[in-house]
Order: structure tokens, then sequence, then C-alpha cells
């Protein structure tokens, strides 16, 4: 055997005697059994130490059972072969060796296997960590090691001069070495490592719509499962934990004579058995938003030594509900005392888990402090385990309750009245100093508080002993205290609604005095809520409550809701309705703790909490009293201001255990009820989620779809280097064997303007525009005129906005009187569509006008070069002569057998042919046009070439050369301007605003650097003087927008975009460079006609 | 500018498309601005000021707003809803021609 289970007795219902498990904590072999979580197999190990604490670096132990654990925060190592890491480790087991070293073996033979992966999975909460086979997790903290830590040591001399902030106001000067010591001090801190390359594992997603979503698998949830089962709407039930039942599975409770855990039991069978509901048990609701839209994250793999295969690590369920009941349950709230994190102290309830879900009694010696009867089942489940129960500490004067009275009758001390108001231990709890607690005069207290908290009267200062009174007045008898020696110091302070999930609708949560806690607030969502998040603790409450809300959830859904209560009722279906009628239960005040609590959070100490031992709030964070009390001092007076002074629940357990008590002592020392000081909101997730629990299958190749035209395969073929455009793979270049870029971007534009390219075109956006009034549209929405274009036509379009700046161009044809084709940009068809739409309907409903998307219907190839026609002429039939088939005219043919509309335009400024054929031709028709120009030496070119083709001719590129604030007048375009039409075009009266026509408007113009080799930046600022550069702000005169080597020109050229260019031909102008060994660079550039190349456009005329 | 770029992104509202007739995930929809702004009849007679009012400015509501939604992925249709800016809930959807009723309908 590994380390001996010293803690382990019998009767944990969660775990299987039979079934022992092998893990590494810490690199230590330790042993436990299926269904324990981590945390219950090291406290049954006897291993309480789990972490450093995050600033003075205090040894930590386990504290709670739950989602709410602080302190034991771990890593799952990187395993990744888990079934060989189950047979080192069973092999290990067989052997023997209490702290036989097997996590490095695992890892490297992990690491070996699968190269870059790394499957360490940080800010794992060992209290919701199964345990399986192999299972290999270390403390997040702690250096060089847990129980010899260096941050201890500094933390333990000089933690009294570590005030909140203590790291800003230290480490401010100066402040660019902040990075500095950041990196330091953040690495002596932290929670964990980020894995460090690719995560293995994969991640899902499922889409739920149930009728009622009920989160919570408690006495409340569970009955309100079963009241709404029958009605047949569609339920989904949530809980966190393995199995259903909640505090059932521990408490001391009876349902129907039985033990509740029983009736839990029967009650998750029947749902369990029923067609309209779906159990998610490992299934936390971190998140609930809007419109009742609820993400809850499933543990599927977490727990399993493998994964079966396939099956996701994680599942995100996107929950859409009609009707939501929250029946989350309430959170047992910790005590303030000095040295309340010593390991060993823990929550009272936290005690009950562990003992009757896996049977785990985590010491020998249990001092239990209790502000109410419901903390008494700890004490009592300890001393039926056989150990020794020293004391129950009850501050409450009369200890009253069906648990205290059992307590007492069993023959354990009780001391009334009384608290722990110290523990003594270093790296565990040796003992807990008692005293008596007694009602400070009010009027004491009411004079004092306010003074000492802002700390300005000298007398409060002088007497601190007297002023460090309890939340309510308390503070100690002067009488003397009793050390009880011990190993364990359970604490219950009360209870906290989960008000979580509320809080993130928006719903502020309300103090309840009465109660003690914060309770849901008003939502608008349909929400509902059950069992002790309500602040009603009482069994009888939550199964009443559960069974109300069901029906009415089922009145709010219109289905029938289960039948009243009665003797009836009962015979037909006991497993509902007889918990209902439990006389004993709904007479037992046992859990409400209504009457019985005392509103007591902060123990008060002989010493004030500057000068006690640390009494800590924040147990993540590390904040005390102390450093809540200062805030107060320094003068910050809202609740979210000393939250984010002092790092309260700012930690990924959000304050669960800490938050309230905060809260209190913030309202004690600013004098102030505290429904008046009020809570800070919750925010989603409710636990941290993985990132790639978010992600799901959204990543790699399918974080973002790749769109691929028909021809695609053949450019992958070829060799082709694509470019994003959109979601566009697109061909970029084509380099051959030994080519660079600039090479083969060379080699293609030579070919296209002195032989034959092709280019694949597919991706243009195309729209088919239909109806008797599709060329009024035209009109309306373009800016030049459409009136005159007949069938066989086309014309090149520019869009605008309303604003009058361009948006989109294109060549739109005329296929027949009541039939266009519009061309858009490659990253703008679905932008254009939408706005066609926009326009259509709702200022032009009357316009009989129709759209929809072709881009992916045709494929496009477009042939471009003096050679153009010599090719095409031997795919079709038609003529192609400059008479028959005109530049801007499309023809209706057959290529290569494929029938095709044969589209004349050119966008490189040579004679071209845009051949579109039915997609599924694409390939085909794209390798005959291949074929047949092998003899003329075809070459692919792909959009760089493009680009240099079209910047040469000066042709526009909408969104590289525009930016939105660009008019067509601004681009010299006034010619594609309609001012004639009859309607007022869109964006007719917004280039006529006075700014559009003002002067100093930048212009489009072409630059020629004046090294013809310097090719300048695209993005590169201009200036008319350079010396300028140094000024702040440097006088701008404009930008470049296109930049490239020309091989035909056999030089560098620009396009740009110069504030009166057109007026300025000829003059020089400088392109800010990125400074060189820190000293600011220009180069000069003569300004040019922004038509470099063929300016009278006789080249596309070609004969 | 590419719809389905943003598809990962976990939708929350729950919207009613008038035309389909059915609530559908916020992921299927475009918000589409204001709703219920006129564009001018004569807009060359407009003046620069009343130009740019219908142009540029838009009511900054705190509470329910009348707004213009797409069902981009869906009909394809343009339609109103009026919305509360505080909380998000949509108070009712209806189609672009429909005359806005409710609170707030009068312009």
């Amino acid at each position: 055997m590994t380390a001996e289970q010293i803690n382990r007795v019998e009767g944990g219902c969660a775990i299987d005697y039979n079934a022992p498990v092998a893990f590494t904590f810490n690199g230590e072999c330790l042993s436990g059994y299926k269904g324990d979580t981590l945390a219950s197999a090291l406290l049954a190990s006897g291993r309480h130490l789990v972490a450093r604490s995050f600033k003075y670096g205090r040894p930590r132990g386990i504290v709670a059972a739950g989602a709410e654990e602080p302190n034991a925060i771990v890593q799952r190592l990187s395993v990744l072969n888990k079934k060989s890491a189950k047979s080192a480790a069973s092999a290990k087991r067989e052997k023997g060796g209490a702290s036989a070293k097997s996590e490095e073996g695992a890892r490297s033979e992990g690491g070996a296997a699968s190269g870059k992966r790394d499957a360490s999975v940080p800010n794992i909460r060992a209290t919701q960590q199964e345990i399986y086979d192999g299972l290999a997790a270390a403390s997040t903290s702690g250096w060089p090691g847990l129980r010899w830590h260096l941050h201890g040591f500094i933390g333990a001399a000089l933690g009294r001069f570590m005030p909140p902030g203590f790291y800003y106001k230290t480490f401010m000067f100066p402040a660019r070495l902040w990075r500095v010591y950041e990196h330091f001090i953040r690495k002596a801190a932290g929670f964990g490592r980020a894995p460090q390359a690719a995560d293995p594992d994969i991640y899902d997603k499922l889409h739920h719509h149930p009728d009622l979503l009920i989160i919570g698998g408690g006495p409340a949830g569970l009955m309100a499962a079963l009241a709404a089962v029958d009605s047949g709407i569609r339920i989904l039930l949530v809980d966190e934990n393995p199995r259903l039942g909640g505090a059932l599975l521990h408490e001391r409770e009876s349902i129907d004579g039985k033990p509740a855990r029983e009736w839990a039991e029967a009650a998750a069978r029947r749902l369990g058995d029923a067609p309209n509901v779906t159990l998610l048990t490992r299934t936390t609701a971190v998140g609930y938003h809007d419109h009742n839209f609820v993400v809850a994250c499933e543990l599927r793999a977490d727990h399993l030594v493998a994964a079966p295969a396939g099956c996701s690590r994680q599942r995100l369920h996107c929950i859409r509900a009609k009707q939501v009941l929250l029946a989350t349950g309430a959170c047992e709230r910790g005590l303030v005392f000095a040295n309340n994190d010593v390991p060993g102290c823990m929550q009272a309830s936290a005690i009950s888990a562990y003992r009757h879900k896996y049977g785990v009694v985590p010491g020998q010696k249990l001092v239990l402090m209790t502000t109410n009867d419901h903390g008494y089942q700890a004490a009592l489940d300890w001393h039926e385990a056989g150990r020794e129960v020293v004391a129950i500490v009850d501050s409450r004067r009369h200890a009253a309750g069906k648990f205290s009275h059992a307590a007492r009758s069993n023959g354990i001390r009780i001391i009334e009245g009384s608290a722990v108001f110290e523990a003594r231990g270093k790296m565990h709890v040796t003992g807990a100093l008692v005293a008596e607690l007694k009602a400070a005069e009010s009027q004491d207290a009411e004079s004092k508080r306010p003074r000492h908290s802002r700390g300005s009267h000298p007398q409060a200062l002088g007497n601190p002993e007297k002023l460090n009174a309890g939340v309510d007045g308390l503070r100690l008898n002067e009488g003397g205290h009793e050390l009880l020696p011990c190993d364990t110091i359970a604490a219950s302070g009360g209870w906290s609604p989960v008000v979580h999930l509320s809080c993130h609708t928006g719903a502020k949560p309300i103090w309840n005095p009465e109660l003690n806690c914060f309770v849901p607030g008003k939502t608008r969502q349909a929400m509902l809520t059950a069992g002790a998040v309500t602040g009603n603790l009482t069994l009888a409450h939550a199964l009443e409550s559960g069974f109300e809300s069901a029906r009415e959830a089922c009145r709010k859904l219109g289905a029938p809701p289960p039948v009243p209560v009665s003797e009836n009722s009962r015979a037909a279906n006991a497993l509902l309705y007889a918990p209902l009628m439990d006389a004993p239960l709904k007479q037992s005040p046992a859990r409400n703790l209504d009457a019985a609590a005392d509103a007591l959070f902060h123990i008060p100490h002989p010493r004030p909490s500057s000068r006690a031992p640390k009494q800590f709030v924040d147990l993540q964070l590390d904040v005390t009293a102390a450093d809540i009390e200062l805030a107060a001092r320094e003068g910050f007076e809202s609740i979210e201001h000393i939250k984010r002074y002092t790092a309260l629940g700012f930690g990924t357990d959000q304050g669960k255990l800490g938050n309230i008590n905060g809260i209190a002592i913030a309202a004690r020392a600013t004098g102030r009820p505290i429904d008046e000081i009020g809570t800070t909101m919750f925010r989603p997730n409710y636990t941290p989620v993985a990132f790639g629990a978010i992600a799901g299958r959204e990543c790699g190749a399918l974080f973002d779809p790749e769109r691929h035209t028909a021809i695609h395969p053949w450019h992958a073929a070829a060799g082709a280097r694509f470019e994003n455009v959109g979601q566009w793979k697109r061909p970029w270049y084509y380099p051959q064997p030994g080519e660079s870029m600039d090479d083969s971007v060379r080699r293609e534009c030579l070919a296209v303007r002195g032989g034959i390219g092709i280019l694949d075109a597919s991706t243009l956006g195309k729209i088919d525009i239909q109806g008797p009034d599709a060329r009024e549209f035209l009109n309306r929405i373009y800016t030049n005129a459409w009136g005159k274009l007949p069938p066989g036509q086309c014309r090149y379009g520019l869009m605008c906005g309303e604003d009058g700046m361009v948006m989109d161009d294109g060549v739109t044809a005329c296929l027949a009187a009541n039939h266009f084709l519009m061309h858009t940009t490659t990253g703008g068809a679905a932008r254009v569509l939408e706005w066609l739409e926009l326009w259509r309907q709702t200022e032009w409903p009357e316009l009989k006008v129709y759209f929809n998307s072709v881009t992916d219907h045709w494929a496009t190839a477009a042939i471009a070069g003096p050679k153009a026609r010599e090719l095409l002429a031997g795919l079709t039939g038609i003529p192609l002569g400059n008479e028959e088939f005109p530049f801007m005219h499309w023809r209706a043919a057959e290529v290569a057998g494929i029938p095709a509309r044969i589209f004349r335009v050119s966008f490189t400024g040579e004679l071209s042919y845009e051949i579109n054929v039915q997609a599924d031709y694409g390939l085909r028709l794209w390798e005959a046009l291949i074929e047949q120009g092998r003899r003329l030496s075809i070459t692919p070119f792909g959009t760089e070439t493009m680009h240099v083709l079209r910047a040469e001719k000066g042709f526009i590129i909408v969104g590289q050369d525009t930016d939105g604030s660009v008019t067509p007048d601004d681009l010299g375009m006034s010619w594609a301007i309609g001012r004639n039409k009859a309607f007022s075009f869109v964006g007719k009266r917004g280039m006529a605003r006075q700014d559009c026509a003002r002067e100093g408007r930048k212009q489009l113009v072409g630059l020629l650097p004046e090294g013809p080799e310097q090719v300048l930046p695209e993005g590169g600022q201009l200036l008319w003087n350079p010396a300028a550069l140094r000024a702040k702000p440097a006088p701008m005169a404009g930008h470049i927008t296109s930049s490239y080597y020309s091989p035909t020109l056999a030089r560098s050229f620009a396009l740009a975009l110069v504030k009166d260019g057109r007026s300025k031909l000829g003059q020089t102008i400088h392109c800010a460079l990125p400074p060189r060994f820190g000293r600011p660079r220009t180069a000069p550039a003569r300004i040019a006609n922004p038509v470099f190349y063929d300016p009278k456009g006789e080249r596309q005329h070609v004969e | 500018m590419n719809t389905a770029r943003r598809a990962w992104r976990t939708e929350m509202l729950l919207i009613h498309c008038p035309y389909c007739g059915e609530p559908r995930d916020e992921s299927e929809f475009h918000y589409a601005g204001e709703a219920h702004i006129q564009r001018p009849a004569a807009p060359d007679e407009c003046s620069d000021e009343d130009w740019g009012r219908y142009l540029y400015f838009r009511r900054n509501t705190r509470g329910p707003h009348r707004e213009m939604w797409h069902h981009a992925a869906g009909c394809r249709k343009f339609f109103n809803a009026r919305r509360d800016t505080v909380s998000y809930e949509i108070l009712e959807t209806y189609p672009l021609q429909a005359a806005p009723v409710g609170e707030g309908a009068a312009r």
C-alpha cells in the first residue's frame, strides 16, 4: 500500500470501497477509492497542506467540499497517455513505496509520444476533481516546496508591513520598471501555469431548448422535477456533482421515515426513466444570460482514466429555457477569527460531506464553533465516527435545536455564549483559544464604532480592546480564555444562498436582516427560485417550494400542473407526495435558522484586528479583517471600492466564502448597516471555464471556415501560395522552383502584359437582380446611369453610402430587359446584398425587384493578355472581333463545350475575357483553358500580380485605396456620377455636402519614388516638408494606399491619397519611413497621374 | 464583414421574426440601426443641417428603443423591434410597413 488512509471510515455513499485508485499529488503516490475527489482522498491520507497563500505564503489546507473551495486550487499535470500512466501507477501500487516519484516518468512518457501537446490543466478545484488511476496533480504555489517555502518566510517576516496595495505602493518607482517587478512578483504568486502547447483534448457544444431548466439537484430541484415530470413538459436538470441529491447525501435528515438519501436516489431513478427529462450531472450552470439563456459546462472525461474514443473532455451546454428554476441551494459561511487559515480549519458542513459522501473524517480531535443548530451535525458525525469532539463552542447563549439536543445527550461538551477567537498551530491546527462573548453596551458600541473606523478618536485608539467589538456589538469577556487542544476547527457562521446566477441577470441581491443573508433580487428573466437559495433552509421548505415552483412553471407553460397534495395523491404517487406530507419534517425547525443563527461574522480578539494574528476574510487572495478596516480608515466607503482596494472576492472563487463576512466587516468599519453598504454583483462565470470548452469545435481548421473555389485543387497542385480574402483562399502567386515571391510576380506580370495569363476570379461577389424595376433600382443605388444599358452590355458601377462615400464597386451586366448580374468586391458580397435589401425593403417597397446571391453558383476564369482572343477563339464558336464582341459587352456561348457567359471586361488593362460557367464545370473549364493555352505559354497568375497590374492602370480597390472617407470625386471618378438622373440616387446629397466640396480633401494620385527600386510602404504617411517630421504632430499631407514594383515600367510606383493632390502633379512629396537607429527617415517621390500604363486604354479595346 | 466569422460568439438574445413567425437565436440576425427614420422625400432640397440630422443623428435611448433587425441568415427580411436597452427585453417585433404601436409610438 501507499500512504495509509488513516482518516478513512466506513459509510461513504459516493465511493466504491472495492475499487481502489492510485494517484499522485506533488509527486507522492497516494491512494483513494473510485468516487473520491482529490480533496477527499488527500484528507483520507491525512494530507492537509495543499497550497501556499497568495500574498503571505502561509500554509493552507482544504476548507470546503465543493465549488466554494478557495485554497485547494491545483494543477492537473500533463499525463497524456493516461492508460500507460495507469499501468505505471498500478505497478507502483503493487510494489509499494510511500512516496515514489512517478510524476516525471508519466510526463516524459506522454511528452515523447505526442510531441508538442500539453494536457496539463490549471485552476482545478481539488474538491471537484474526481480521482482516477494515474491522476497526477500538483500544488500551484510554493517554491521550492510546500513545506519549505521561500515566500512563506518573507510573508511571515514582513507580513505586517504588507498592507492592501502593498505591491503597487512599493514598486511604483520608477514606473517603467513595474514590468520587471511584475515578472517576479507574479512568478512568486499565481494560481497555476498556463499550458505551453496545444491542447490535445476535444471539446464540444450542445444546444437545448427545454421548457423547464432546473439548476441544482438537491431536495428542491428533485422535488420540482418530480412534480413536473407527469405534465409532459421537457425538463432539463443540471447539477455540478456526480450524484444527485445535494445536501441530502450528507445531512442527518429523514424523509418518510427513511434516510433522505434514499428518497434522493429513488427520485433520481424515477427522473432518469422519464423520457421527457434530461439529467446532466457533473454539469455546472456557469452563466445566466439574457432571454433565459443559460450556459452550463459538463465535465465528461475529467474523472476518467481515458476518455472513450471521440468523447469530448468537456461539453458546453447552451440552454434556452422557457422557464428557469434556481434551486442552487446555499453555501456555508465561515467565521473570521485569528489564524483561521491554518490547515485544519474547515467549514462545518464540509466535515459532514466528507464523512457521509466519502467516508473521511479529516482528523482526530475536533473543536466546532457554530452560530446555529445546523452546525452541530458536523460534531455528531465526527462523534459517531468514533473520533473525539473536544467541545462545541456555540456563540448563542442558549443552544437550542434538535441537533444540539442530540449532542448534549451524547455527552459532548458544549460551551455556550463563546467563540474560538484564535487558532493555534503553524503547519496544522494544534489548539483553539476560546473565550466568552458578551454584548458590548449598545451605547458604547454606537458611539465608538464610527469614530474608531476613521481612526481619529484618540481615546478610541487608546483603548483598543473595548473597541474591537464584534459586528453586532459583541466583544470578548475580559475574564480570560481557555486553550482546547485539537487538530481540527470546524466553523459554521450560517448560510449564504447561492445567488450568483440570479445576479448574472442583473438582479441585485437583497439583504434579509432576519435571515442574515442575501437573497435573489427581482429579475426580468422567466426565473423561479426554490429551496435554500431563497434563504429558508429547512428541508420541508425545500420540498414544498420545489413543488410549488413546478406548479408555477406548469401554469406559465400552459401545461397541466401536478395534482394538489392529498391522501389520494399520496396513494397514487408516494415518491412525490409522501415527503410533502411528512409530519415530523414539517414540524421540525431543524434547519430553520431564522431564529437560531446569530449574526456573527467576525470573532473579536483581545487585540485589535491590526495587531492580532491575521484574521482572514478571503482566503484565496489573503484579505484580512484588518485590511478591510484599513481600507475604511483610508477613506474607501463604497463596498465596490473596498473590494478593489483589498482584492476581496477577486479570486477565481469569486469570494464565495468570504464576501458576506467582508461586507459585514466593512459595514461595521464604516458604521452602517449591511443592507446599506450593499453587495457587489457576481458575474459570469460561476466557476472558471476552460477556454477549450468555450471554443468547442470552433478551433483549428474550424475556427474560421475557409471558402475554396471550384478550381482550388488545381491551384494547390500547381503549388500556389494562397492569400486570405474574406473567408476565401485565393491564389496569391504561383512560385516555380527556386522563385521568390518577387520573382514570381515579375514573371506573371510580364506574361500578362506580353502574352497571356489566367486568373481564378470566382470569388467576386455576384448578385442576380431581376424584376420589372431592376433598372430603376440600379439607377437609385449606383451613382452612375443605367437607363440606357441594353442587354448584352456591361457597365462599371460605383456604389456610395448616403454620406456620399464610396462603399463598393464592380461591373454589372444587363442580361435581359428585367435581368441584371451585379459583381461586387470579393469581401463585400454579403454586405452589398444586405444593403440592396435594406433599400428595397425600407425605402422603396413599391419597386418590383428581387435579389439573389449567386457567388457560389458560378466559377470564373479570367484570361488576360494580348493573346486572350487567340486562346478563346480555339474554344468557342462565336465571333470575337471588336465589331461583333466589343469591350464591355458579354455573350452567352459555349466554351470548351460548356455553356458559359463571357464578359469582355478588364481589370488588368489588357484584352481580357471573364468566362463564367456553372461552378461544377469550373475546374473542367480551367483545365481546358490551360490545355489550349499551353502553346501560347499561358501563365496562371494570382492576386498579387492582379494588384500590380490594376494599380499600373490606376484602378482602385475599394477598401484598400478607399477607407470610407473618400468620395468618387476624390478618386477622380466624377465621370461615374450621373448628376442628371431623375431620382436623387443614394449618396448624391451626401457628396454635395459642404465638407465634400471643400478645398484640401485628399485626392487619389500616383507617386513615383525617386529611387526607382524603392517600394514605399503601404500606409506610409506623406509630408511636404521632411524636416517637419520632428514636429508633434507632424503635418501630414496624405498617405500611400497601394505600392508595388512594376516589372512593366521597370520601376516602383504607388497610389496615394494626397491633400489637393490633383493640383500638385509633378511636385515632390516625402514618405515617412520607419526610423532606423532612432533617426526618422523619409523618401522623396514625385506626384503623378495615377494611370501609369496605357493611359488611353487602347490595349483593352485592341483590335 | 463576414457574418460567419463571428458565429462562435455565444448568442444571447432570442428574437421573434415577424415574417418567419418564430423566435430564433440572435446569431441569425444583424442589427440594423434605429427604426422609423424617414429618408427626406427631396434630398436635393434639404439643407446640410437637415441632411446631417437624417444621416447621423440617432437617439441614444435608455429604455424602450425602436430599432431595425435583419434576419440575415433566415428570411432576409428587415423588421422593427422595440427593445429595452437597459434590460435587453424585446417588447415587440413587427413588420416594417406596420405602424409602430405601443408605448412611444408617436414620433
